[in-house]
């Protein structure tokens, strides 16, 4: 068998390869060192969310959406609660609110250290990504706190959480802020200066605004565009119209800008925090409606009428069954919008449930980025994605 | 605008027969049939008054035995310059086609591929109508309320790579024969 002479080399980068956190497959074309055309293979990590969910009912598709994004798994099953609770028409009590908001900015803090962490990892700077998974520590500890689990932690319930959070919630979270924002302020001064880093982010992996937006770019990537796009404060949500926060928007939309723009957004979330944790209210954390939020377990074996509560609640063909009706709530996770779209026959379980996985179109975009680039350049703008398999594939 | 007011813009400037908008949960929501789709999307994104620059979100819903025809194709649009939402759902029979947007938006080439890939939903003009998430010997559409839930399809690893090799080798010997 001889084969042509080719001017071209083809390379698979993936499905198994150090850099492609997860599994996707960049079919590249390269000649020399720079890459041709590029094609994107997703779906290695496909599991059938969906019909998983059209499966189960309201309460239990909420561990199905800790895979989804599994570093910041809690923004996940806020999203997917407020999507049913609207479909419901019920609000939560302040308390609830303030929590699901202080928890989501957590997680987003969790996953732009992550996003940073490898990304620079990636470009050899171990040191960084130690760092940050240092102060990624501090915050998943909160996360246990809260619910017992750090990655999958199926944290909310519709109309409102598993549970309140512990009594030394608040001291916990504040004794930490300091020492992320300390790390904030290492990473700062190992990277953003750094001459071996400002060579191989800038102008690397550019995207104009028009195309971002061609794309349906959210999130991190679509303000280093240059466009200010953020649910938070385009459609506010849970409670994000009562606090001050800034959204920072980068010029050039290239690698460095999308890095400093997670960096200000870390900050811009622990203030957040601190104001939420100052104006954090007491009382119950859940709905108190028998029809939603299960009873107390005292109750259950206690008395009758807790009892039949529960029951009302868990066996089939009881339990929430919202009215006819379909919905679509966007929530701005740390990889941009967050979308469900379900729908409701007024059965105990949804009769669609579609995700709209942030991360899913910007590797869309992916070729479009790296076609011209060196093959070098593919790793620092596939870290700068935050690509999560989990969201992708679903 | 907020949903009343962009329905009561949409109402009076769109003169498409088979039109019908509500307001549902402070969502606009349009409704139109398949084939109208890419001529609506050019108005919405056209049209400086609406400026629909944005498709958030593309997916389909099975009707099967609720409603007639089977499926509906639901598009989000956004408006990065007015920040407002529209929901547009389009109904379509199956093995009907729905244009296309991958013209008018680039990111409509891979939601597409994966309503295709899902739901079987085939859209004319499509540059690359191939499956995405799931591999192309996959039989079926498994979001179709129809696919069984339990039902396994393991791709076998040992077929493909030597029945490629295969194909190619023939193909060598037939390009090298005198």
């Amino acid at each position: 068998m001889l084969l042509p002479a080719m001017s071209v080399m083809p390379l698979a980068m993936g499905p198994s390869h150090p850099a492609m956190h997860g599994i996707v497959r960049i079919n590249l074309e390269l000649d020399g060192e720079v890459v041709v055309d590029a094609t994107v293979d997703i779906g290695f990590l496909h599991r059938g969310f969906e019909k998983m969910v059209e499966r189960h009912t309201w309460n239990q598709g909420i561990v199905y959406t800790d895979r989804l994004n599994y570093v910041s798994a809690m923004m996940n099953n806020v999203g997917y609660c407020l999507a049913v609770e609207k479909l419901l028409d019920i609000e939560l009590p302040p308390r609830g609110v303030y929590l699901r908001t202080i928890m989501s900015e957590v997680s987003r803090v969790i996953d732009h250290l992550t996003c940073i962490g490898a990304q620079v990892m990636e470009t050899g700077a171990m040191t960084a990504f130690l760092y940050a998974m240092k102060a990624r520590e501090y915050f998943y500890e909160i996360v246990e706190m809260c619910c017992g689990a750090r990655i999958t932690t199926n944290w909310t319930r519709v109309g409102g959480l598993c549970a309140d959070a512990p009594g030394n919630f608040v001291e916990a979270l504040r004794e930490r802020i300091p020492l992320v924002r300390e790390v904030n302020v290492e990473l700062d001064k190992l990277i953003t200066k750094n001459r071996i880093f400002i060579d191989r982010y800038r102008n690397v992996g550019c995207i104009s605004k028009e195309d971002a937006i061609d794309f349906s770019f959210s999130g991190p990537l679509l303000r280093a565009s240059g466009a200010p796009y953020d649910v938070r404060r385009d459609t506010p949500y849970l409670n994000y119209d009562e606090f001050d926060f800034e959204i920072p928007v980068g010029t050039r939309g290239d690698v460095y800008d999308r890095y400093l723009v997670r960096l200000f957004e870390m900050e811009q979330s622990l203030r957040i925090i601190e104001q939420a944790l100052d104006k954090l209210p007491g009382g119950l954390v859940s709905v108190d409606d028998k029809r939603v939020t299960l009873p107390d377990k005292s109750d259950v074996y206690g008395n009758i009428e807790g009892l039949i509560d529960q029951f009302k609640l868990i066996m089939d063909g009881h339990g929430l069954q919202p009215e006819p009706g379909e919905v679509y709530h966007s929530t701005e996770v740390a990889n941009g919008e967050l979308g469900y779209y379900i729908v409701s026959v007024g059965a105990d379980t949804p009769y669609k449930c579609r995700v709209r996985p942030p991360c899913f179109v910007l590797m869309a975009a992916l070729p479009k980025m790296i076609i011209g680039q060196m093959v070098a350049d593919v790793i620092p703008i596939f870290g700068s994605i935050n690509m999560i398999g989990g969201e992708l594939d679903r | 605008m907020n949903s009343v007011e962009l329905i009561s813009a949409l109402t009076t400037s769109l003169t498409y027969p088979d039109l019908l908008f509500i307001v549902d949960k402070d969502i606009a929501v349009v409704a139109i049939p398949a084939s109208k789709v890419a001529d609506l999307a050019t108005e919405l994104k056209t049209r400086p008054e609406f400026a629909f620059d944005m498709l958030t979100d593309l997916t389909a819903v099975d009707w099967l035995g609720k409603q007639t025809p089977r499926f509906e194709v639901v598009y989000h649009f956004y408006s990065t310059s007015h920040n407002h939402r529209l929901r547009v759902k389009a109904a379509v029979d199956e093995g009907q086609p729905v244009p296309s947007l991958t013209k008018l938006y680039s990111i409509a080439n891979w939601f597409e591929r994966e309503v295709w890939d899902l739901y079987g939903i085939k859209f004319a003009r499509h540059p690359n109508l191939k499956r995405i998430l799931l591999y192309e010997e996959f039989k079926g559409h498994p979001l179709r309320k129809d696919y069984p839930y339990d039902k396994r399809q393991p791709l076998e690893p040992e077929t493909w790579p030597v029945r490629e090799l295969q194909v190619q080798m023939e193909e060598g010997r037939k390009i090298h024969r005198p």
